[in-house]
């Protein structure tokens, strides 16, 4: 099981650092904002992971915290935002 | 019984790792804003369902994991209302360039405002 979780582990940092990549090169507003909504996603994963690993569920209420401003985030980013040609 | 838990969790960890896996590399790889969302939408959120799944499973008989599945319903409801907003901007946005909105739905008369 140990090994399993680690395996997960590492398969969701590689996640992270690509979609890190995306979120750095851009090229557009709307790349970022997938990529930083993907971003969370991968974070909630590693949190459920981590919690799953030790056994201890304090980081629980911080998953749900995550989950939901990372909607509220993306829902504003993409209706608030500035276009890019401006 | 506990052997047959323990491995269905770790299964399922896997599977779910994998896929947030694959979304990242279609987030990498696709070439416009609409296509990634492809990847960004369908991989993750089936990846984000399992890895809770297993996560349940694994912590099994603790107080705190109706949490756990209040994040599932929670990504369930709010992915499809995120693709939409995005999907939409990305659209008007991008529809002139090559390749995208060979039917422009939107440019309908009786189609959607």
């Amino acid at each position: 099981m140990t090994t399993v979780l680690v395996i997960a582990g590492v398969m969701l940092s590689v996640a992270a650092v690509m979609t890190s990549f995306r979120l750095l090169d851009g090229p557009s507003t709307l790349d970022r904002l997938v990529a930083m909504d993907t971003l969370v996603a991968v974070a909630i994963c590693g949190l459920s992971v981590w919690a799953a690993y030790s056994l201890d569920t304090t980081l629980v209420p911080a998953i749900v915290a995550l989950s939901l401003v990372g909607f509220v985030g993306s829902v504003s980013v993409a209706r608030f935002r500035v276009r890019d040609d401006q | 019984m506990n052997t047959v838990l323990e491995v269905v969790a770790a299964v399922l960890i896997l599977l779910g790792a994998l896929l947030a896996m694959t979304a990242a590399i279609g987030i990498v790889r696709f070439p416009d804003t609409l296509s990634r969302m492809h990847a960004a939408t369908k991989p993750q959120v089936i990846g984000l369902v399992l890895v809770l799944i297993g996560a349940v499973i694994r912590l099994r008989g603790n107080v705190d994991i109706w949490m756990l599945v209040l994040v599932g319903l929670f990504t369930l409801l709010t992915a499809p209302v995120i693709a939409h907003t995005v999907g939409r901007v990305a659209y008007r946005e991008q529809r002139s360039r090559d390749g995208l909105g060979i039917v422009g739905d939107l440019d309908r008369k009786d189609g959607p405002e």
